[in-house]
């Protein structure tokens, strides 16, 4: 199956308006939500017996230990029934039927129903953890090869935020990744690149290279100006299917030292900038997120993985990341209604002129770009890019005042 | 340590309140109908009875407790039995044992469900947490969804075809034409069947029941109590619940029935070859012939072949859901679970009427109950034997 470009728009009738599947969960059934944040396939283990278990629950079935635990686990299992819902009285569903899904039995021992993709009762797939339109995580059985169309499946495109067919601004053009970026979403697809441009009158470094390429618009926007801001959107807010926020301030230097000045530049641009970019480009996505083909799916922003905790060579810049997520989250639960995603992408130190002075790893434009479009096509709300982000995301989920210490030299 | 019988006590006075698709009146009012209905057929005052047993998904935000004072009861028994198609067994077994005990004198059992517009949708999305946290968002195609998956991989396992259920939705919509409270009345052809439209592959139309509400009622008293006041009684010869069997199975291709169906023929005295008439829980025909196969009427898998060589309407060999069934009456909540057990002491008592079944001595009632995620929780049979 190939998913066909969208129709042209008929200006006369309604946009549809966005429905969300059901949402409800369990304190336990969110595990799943957390999981296909991040792209893991993770279920409940027993730590006493180590029963693998499904649905999620307070306490093992095999032994009534409370101590559970979320874990990786086998994506794999076969199909045992397969079936088309015609009806359904949840409207979600009812706009999009038939809906397949079926049930299916891990290798890892529970049975799990699922979405189905592409695959038959019988038949042996890979089940993965995704985030739906409700922001939860869902189970997708799919054949244990990837093909290239897979996920033009409806089911997938229904709940995803693929780039293919759609109109993609990146907020700063002038960041290293807008090149590789570009390429990397017209690779995936993407109908249209809008390239934000701040202060376009000084022919900023970087930004003659995308002049002229085919499928993309430069476009003046700073995200610190909110007229530049207001005069994007009102141009082309109603064709933003998807938003990535590459507008970014950096300089070096912690607290003490120096003054202000750097630490309020970082904070209009990374921290107010991701505001006022949502607020301009946000409630025009948000009543577009059922809009057919190309309706809007993603707002995503670039972060430093010491958001999560500062380093504090950069301290004032790292202030402004965790404001940013901050904002960030917030946004997600604003747009949770319309089913829009918020995506974090986290990368360790950049290859470029701020972080000349570190050491490798660093991470490359082309990483960078690559990482973005990877999680936009897997629907990931959580993106780790390159090594240090990854370990620094690790080391932060298991103990963020020893991650604290360790990074300012302690524990050799 | 064998189970002790269940004599001296019996099943009286069974009492249906006419189901209707959609009502506004509330669970309370249906349960107050289906009580008064039995009271009366056995010429009692509210105040001559002491136990009460109540299964209804639509009294929130009552409990039973709330019903006491709302009905001007006071009891020495009550009892809450919250599973579904089950219900109807369960409370008639568990009043039992109470009256045997002298816990009770007099136990009412009721199931009553009200069904207003989108009552059933609501209904539904807050049904149990594992529905909840993993079926709902698949599709919420609700129980013929989970349904359509066992009847795929029982099909795929047995080999059995949609016209093999056909045969039973079929013979139930005969007996149902003469049941006057059916909210069913159009005949039913094997083609009506086969060619309606699919609701979840391979779940079509009349694979499904209709959500109503209405109510059910009867009562379980000792038997000279019963004599003395002059009512037709059924006896318990025999049951057995039991709930979450064969968790380890991958699809439910067998229901609890199986695992204690040998004790309850101990207990009742009898085989499969005895019994008179089969009331099944027919949420899907399917589960319907899984029960037939698990009550041991035929060997596993054979369900398909014993419903072609059978006629299972009225006057046929094999007398199965006389009433019509849930598929063909309407399914009225907690009501359903009742509908077999009701219509069965009917049938034993020689009160039923235009679908009564010749001679019917003993009849077997089975129950299925409560989609907690991927398959039917609760279980349980009684075996009934008209006083003669």
């Amino acid at each position: 199956m190939t998913l066909t470009g969208p129709k042209k728009k008929d200006p006369q009738k309604r946009t549809i308006v966005p429905t969300l599947p059901p949402a409800t969960r369990s304190r336990a059934g969110l595990g799943l939500s957390v999981a296909a944040a991040q792209g893991r396939f993770a279920l409940q283990h027993c730590a006493e017996c180590g029963a693998v278990q499904y649905p999620p629950r307070d306490a093992c079935h095999a032994c009534l230990s409370h101590d559970l635990c979320w874990k990786d686990t086998q994506p794999y299992g076969k199909v045992l029934a397969e079936t088309r819902v015609q009806a359904s009285p949840d409207p979600y569903f009812r706009e999009r039927l038939p809906w397949r899904m079926g049930s299916v039995r891990l290798t890892a021992g529970p049975v799990v129903l699922a979405h189905l993709v592409d695959v038959r009762r019988g038949e042996d797939v890979q089940v993965e953890l995704r985030l739906d339109r409700a922001g939860q995580g869902v189970m997708i059985a799919r054949p244990k090869e990837r093909s290239d169309d897979m996920e033009d499946d409806p089911v997938l495109r229904a709940m995803g935020t693929h780039p293919k067919h759609r109109r993609i601004l990146i907020s700063d053009a002038t960041h290293p990744v807008a090149r590789p970026l570009i390429d990397a979403l017209f690779a995936a697809g993407a109908a249209h690149v809008f390239a934000g441009v701040p202060e376009m009158w000084r022919r900023p470094h970087g930004v003659s290279a995308l002049e002229g390429l085919e499928n993309v618009s430069l476009l003046p926007l700073d995200v610190t100006d909110p007229q530049s801001l207001k005069d994007a959107a009102s141009e082309i807010g109603g064709k933003v299917d998807i938003l990535i926020n590459t507008a970014r301030h950096i300089r070096p230097g912690g607290v003490l030292g120096q003054d202000t000045t750097a630490a309020r530049d970082e904070m209009e641009v990374n921290a107010l900038g991701l505001m006022r970019l949502a607020q301009a480009f946000g409630p025009g996505m948000a009543a577009r997120t059922a809009d057919g083909v190309n309706s809007a799916a993603a707002f995503v922003t670039v972060l430093s993985a010491h958001a999560l905790s500062p380093d504090p060579a950069f301290g004032a810049f790292n202030a402004s990341q965790a404001a940013a997520r901050s904002i960030a989250q917030t946004l997600r639960a604003e747009f949770a209604p319309s089913g829009l995603r918020v995506a974090c992408v986290y990368t360790g130190p950049t290859e470029d002129e701020w972080h000349q002075s570190l050491p490798p790893p660093k991470v490359a434009p082309k990483t960078l770009a690559r990482s973005i479009v990877d999680g936009l096509q897997k629907g990931l709300e959580d993106i780790y890019c390159g090594d240090v982000a990854r370990d620094l995301a690790e080391r932060w989920r298991s103990d963020p005042g020893l991650l604290e210490r360790e990074i300012t030299g302690g524990g050799a | 340590m064998t189970r002790a019988p269940y004599d001296g006590v019996v099943l009286t006075c069974p009492v249906t309140v006419p189901y209707v698709r959609y009502s506004n009146e509330t669970a309370h009012w249906w349960i107050a109908r289906g009580l008064r209905g039995a009271l009366d057929a056995a010429g009692l005052k509210p105040a001559q009875i002491d136990g009460l047993s109540i299964s209804s998904f639509t009294l929130f935000p009552d409990t039973p407790v709330g019903l006491t004072q709302h009905l001007g009861l006071s009891l020495r028994y009550l009892d809450t039995i919250p599973m579904g198609g089950a219900s109807g067994v369960v409370a008639a077994r568990r009043a039992a044992r109470a009256v045997q005990a002298g816990d009770a004198d007099i136990v009412a059992c009721v199931a009553g469900d009200a069904n207003r517009i989108d009552s059933f949708r609501q209904l539904l999305s807050a049904f149990s947490r594992f529905s909840l946290d993993a079926s709902y968002p698949y599709g919420f195609g609700g129980p013929n969804a989970t349904f359509s998956l066992i009847m795929d991989a029982y099909m795929a396992e047995y080999g059995a075809t949609r016209a093999d259920f056909g045969r039973i939705a079929v013979a139930q919509r005969a007996n149902a034409l003469r049941n006057p409270h059916a909210l069913m009345k159009k005949p039913l052809s094997l083609e009506d069947y086969l060619g309606a439209r699919m609701i979840s592959d391979p779940v079509a139309l009349f694979d499904c029941v209709m959500p109503c509400a209405g109510a059910e009622a009867f009562l379980v008293m000792r038997e000279d109590e019963a004599i003395r006041r002059n009512l037709p009684f059924a006896r318990i010869r025999g049951t057995i619940e039991r709930h979450n069997a064969f968790a380890d199975d991958p699809v439910q291709l067998r229901g609890g029935w199986a695992m204690d169906i040998d004790t309850l023929y101990a207990q009742a005295g009898c085989a499969p070859q005895d019994i008179d008439l089969l009331q099944t829980y027919d949420d899907y025909p399917v589960i319907s012939m899984m029960q037939i196969e698990d009550l041991g009427f035929c060997e596993k898998g054979a369900g398909a072949e014993f419903v072609r060589a059978h006629d299972l309407t009225i006057e046929g060999d094999f007398p199965h859901n006389t009433s019509g069934g849930q598929l063909s009456v309407g399914q009225a909540g907690a009501a359903g679970g009742y509908l077999g057990m009701v219509e069965a002491i009917r049938q034993v008592t020689a009160q039923a009427g235009p679908t009564q079944v010749k001679d019917a001595r003993l009849a077997m009632v089975s129950g299925f109950g409560m989609v907690n995620y991927d398959r039917g929780v609760c279980s349980g049979v009684a075996i009934l034997e008209g006083a003669s």
